[in-house]
């Protein structure tokens, strides 16, 4: 285990380390297709099962046992490639990666070496800047095929991680499972947006699996797992030395993930230090990584063809026939939307960038307004999400319960303010948007001689107000009108309190 | 043509994780010496033209519909493992080869 100690500080800020150096990434995502068996058994995939409950004598590796390819993981993986703009390779190979680590019982892995199933495409990503939206290509090297491996947990010592524990146990469900690894090629030029591509991409890639219904795409059960290389120069100099950082469980991590690196590499340079060639581990909670297994040494894998699988050569007409099942892709599904919806292509990608785009398609679905739907998804609730630091995905909150709250809003009993006391309650858990408006009695209150007698009271407190107001100074009503809606706890309809002030005190605008 | 060296004969053996004497080097790396000479024949009369064979029989997309079976009863299989705990594979403290 080597570490290289900075004897400066550990890390830089991110505009500083862009003003002398240049970001390189590279980023491989791994998604784990949702067939409903194993890569060559017919071992079910479901998440969650007892452990090894899900085993078979192929995917234990036990003497004898043949494995076979799964037809619809092949189909998959051609139509991941298809989306990708790759060439399918006519002919190619499984291949064995040999190893030493129980998370694999045959001191194997089955995967593709040099003869990847999709090769040479690319990806379109978009990502806001402060002169619009900017398209970036990333181009992909290759998609190939392999096996997940097993799941080990480390036992005894006091953290739980390999170093100081005792003995490991191992659950063999997930290995065998279909993974296909998509491998970028070094993504250059994106300067101080590269930690915003990364993000990008991961989350097009996301959405595109998702499209195509190959995978769940399931960041936080591992469905899809992304290492993301970083290595950075002067301009104008050769590329440095990478990192390849892992455990990025969150496409919030994928940008904090570079952007952190970043930050370090370029702290480490200035410092004098050199980077070295190592895989590095991210903390989710404090958004900085370790260092993990050095990589000085290249790792000898003594890839050889699997001599237990035959070549996978897909006919053109087989590639033809996957091509017309490919459905809207989701680069041409949000060109449609924003025609549909009629908005520009900035509040678009502020919908896109809030991870909400399927939250405002099912909440217009459900009845509401698209201007009102982008507005609470990518307003209150996104100012939710992001305080709790989830998903906006991940909030309980649904276009029925939004469609339910607009037409309360529509009817006059409800108003903004409390609307968002409504979906307060509904993330607490106090349950439906009735329920809660009931249970914390949330309702404008439209009766005139309450808000007059509330008026009434804030002139009393504050008497040169009325005097500026009747001299013309209108925007000296805000002071009463505020002390009416705090009176009323934001019951009451600021514009309605309005009126009636004016009119109680016998002007006109 | 072709050859191994002794060092090679080590590396290999220590990705292998066999543990092997001096002696053993120098009687391994003589043997596999013979083997790969004799197999290096091959290479003569093979043009550039032919591709390396990796499987005897020419079939390809030998495939499997992607139904599930039955596979193996857990009691049965860990029973099967030298040590097993809460329903998992138990395995040796895991060493850093660095």
């Amino acid at each position: 285990m080597s570490t290289t100690k900075s004897s400066a500080v550990d890390v830089i800020p991110f505009d500083q380390a862009l003003a002398d150096f240049e970001p390189v990434l590279g980023l491989e995502v791994h998604v784990e297709l949702g067939t409903q068996t194993k890569m060559f058994c017919a071992c079910p995939t479901a998440f969650g099962a007892e452990p090894n409950a899900q085993v078979c004598p192929v995917c234990l590796g036990l003497p004898g046992s043949m494995p076979v390819v799964n037809r619809t993981a092949v189909e998959s993986t051609i139509r991941i490639g298809l989306a990708l703009n790759c060439a399918i390779a006519s002919w190619c190979r499984f291949a064995r990666k040999n190893y030493f680590y129980p998370d694999m019982p045959k001191d194997y892995q089955v995967s593709q070496y040099d003869e990847p199933l999709c090769s040479n495409g690319y990806l379109d990503v978009t990502v806001q800047t402060q002169d619009g939206p900017q398209v970036f290509r990333v181009e992909i090297e290759r998609v190939h095929m392999e096996e997940d491996t097993g799941k080990l947990t480390h036992e005894g010592g006091a953290t739980g991680r390999i170093h100081g524990a005792d003995y490991s146990l191992v659950d063999y469900n997930r290995a065998g499972i279909p993974l296909i690894e998509i491998v970028t090629k070094p993504i250059v030029g994106t300067g101080a947006l590269a930690p915003l591509v990364a993000r990008a991409y991961v989350t097009e890639l996301r959405d595109l699996m998702r499209a195509l219904g190959v995978s769940d795409v399931r960041m936080e059960e591992g469905s899809l797992r992304c290492d993301v290389n970083c290595s950075l120069n002067r301009p104008g100099d050769p590329w440095g030395t990478r990192s390849e950082t892992k455990n990025v469980n969150s496409l919030r991590s994928v940008e904090r993930a570079v952007r952190s690196e970043v930050e370090r590499q370029a702290a480490l340079l200035l410092a004098g230090g050199r980077i070295i060639q190592e895989t590095r581990h991210f903390h989710e909670d404090t958004g900085r990584s370790t260092p993990g297994r050095s990589k000085e040494h290249a790792e000898d894998y003594r890839y050889f063809p699997e001599p237990d699988l035959v070549p996978v050569a897909p006919s053109d007409a087989w590639i033809d026939d996957l091509r017309t099942t490919l459905p809207e892709l989701p680069s041409a599904r949000r060109e449609r939307l924003q025609q549909e919806w009629g908005i520009s292509a900035f509040e678009l990608m502020s919908v896109v960038n809030a991870g909400a785009l399927e939250l405002v398609e099912a909440t217009i679905a459900a009845g509401v307004d698209q201007a009102a739907a982008r507005k609470w998804w990518t307003g209150e609730l996104l100012r939710t999400a992001n305080d709790r630091q989830v998903e906006l995905s991940d909030l309980p909150v649904t276009g029925e319960q939004i469609a339910r709250i607009e037409a309360l809003i529509a009817a006059g009993s409800l108003n903004d303010k409390l609307a968002r006391q409504v979906f307060e309650g509904i993330i607490a858990g106090e349950g439906d948007v009735d329920d809660v408006v009931a249970a914390r009695g949330l309702v404008i209150v439209s009766d005139d001689s309450a808000l007059i007698a509330a008026i009434d009271a804030a002139l009393a407190e504050q008497p040169d107000v009325a005097e500026k107001i009747t001299g013309g100074k209108f925007q000296a009503a805000g002071a009463i009108v505020g002390a009416v809606m705090k009176a009323t706890k934001g019951q009451a309809d600021a514009a309605k309190v309005r009126a009636l002030l004016l009119e109680r005190l016998g002007v006109a605008e | 043509m072709t050859g191994i060296t002794r060092a090679e004969v080590a590396h290999l053996a220590r990705l292998a994780r066999l543990e092997l004497s001096e002696d053993e080097l120098d009687h391994y790396a003589g043997q596999l010496d013979v083997i790969l000479q004799s197999v290096a024949r091959v290479s003569e009369v093979a043009t550039p033209d032919i591709p390396a064979t990796s499987h005897p029989i020419p079939l390809v997309n030998v495939f499997r519909e992607d139904i599930v079976q039955a596979g193996l009863d857990r009691a049965e299989v860990l029973a099967c493992a030298p040590a097993h705990q809460d329903d998992r594979f138990r395995v040796p403290r895991i060493l850093d080869e660095e």
